[in-house]
């Protein structure tokens, strides 16, 4: 089973991504994005970082980019796909999940350990968890809050496709607790089919013993189911 | 074919927050100015050439719905005008 990471110019957690997935025995490659998608991949991560330097929008030119048409092609075929941070911001961008993520409500960059409430925890990427179980993982965005029209998110969490919401420890979803105004403290979605699925805090920051916590290496693990 | 110059205004969808905005308008009232409220919005000049100012506007529309507008949060307009 091979994870394709994909490199645009600007990508920075590219190589936490692999180093992450080999962590869990995944095999792991960077795929620069003008090479395109190797046929051979089961699995996708857009990873963080600040493709194209954020002009015009955050993740805006790495979605439009040859690339990201193969990876919807291969994400309607079945591949799971997963976006953090960065990667999250282009899933959006490229309508592979729904909504935005935008300047955050403080209108600073934000890099700090928040923690998250496990919504829905029959998806691949949150089976590790329980429903409800609250977790830690690190973000660091300046362009993090979710956007998206009320009655649409209503839809989304009608069809349990919230996969987490920013909360206190104690998982309490409060404003206070919400690091960046997103609507509903929402950090992570699935899109239309749940092996795709995006969100702004980094699993692959928290995979590593060697680093601390390691509460995000479940989200890795999806690419197994 | 005719030269043209097709203006896109792309602003944020009323109701949807605008931090930066705000954050500009704080520090105008610092400054000692009065005023209700601010909006910004990003402005793409493309000079292109056309068969007709509809034509222009067509392909600045398609554009915009492309890239230079998120239509989840943003609404866009476009003028047209005969580049000089």
């Amino acid at each position: 089973m091979t994870i394709a990471v994909i490199q645009f110019g600007g990508s920075n957690c590219d190589r936490d991504a692999v180093q992450a997935l080999e962590s869990l025995d995944f095999d792991a490659e960077l795929v620069w994005h003008e090479d395109g998608l190797p046929a051979d991949v089961d699995g996708v991560v857009l990873p963080g970082g600040f493709s194209y330097g954020d002009y015009l929008r955050a993740g805006a030119m790495a979605a439009r980019s040859p690339i990201m048409a193969e990876i919807r092609e291969a994400a309607s075929e079945g591949t799971p796909v997963l976006g953090i941070c960065n990667g999250a911001q282009i899933g959006c961008e490229s309508s592979l999940t729904p909504g935005a993520f935008t300047t955050n409500e403080s209108a600073r960059f934000q890099c700090e350990h928040v923690h998250l409430r496990v919504e829905n925890a029959d998806t691949p990427w949150t089976s590790q968890y329980e429903d409800g179980e609250v977790v830690e993982l690190p973000i660091a965005h300046g362009e993090g809050r979710y956007e998206i029209t009320d009655e649409r998110l209503d839809e989304l969490e009608a069809e349990d496709r919230i996969l987490f919401k920013y909360c206190d420890e104690d998982g309490t979803v409060t404003p206070e607790a919400n690091p960046n105004g997103s609507k509903h403290s929402v950090a992570g979605v699935t899109g239309e089919a749940e092996h795709v699925a995006v969100m702004m805090p980094h699993p692959e920051r928290a995979t590593l013993s060697d680093l601390g916590r390691t509460d995000g290496r479940g989200v890795l693990t999806g690419f197994a189911d | 074919m005719t030269a043209f110059t097709a203006t896109v205004t792309v602003r944020l969808k009323r109701g949807v927050l605008d931090p930066e905005a705000e954050t500009t308008q704080r520090s105008l009232e610092r400054l000692g100015f009065d005023l209700n409220d601010l909006r910004s919005a990003d402005v793409f000049e493309l000079d292109l050439d056309a068969d007709s100012a509809d034509d222009a506007a067509e392909r600045a529309e398609e554009m915009a719905e492309r890239l230079l507008a998120n239509p989840t949060i943003h609404d866009y307009d476009i003028e047209v005008a005969q580049a000089e």
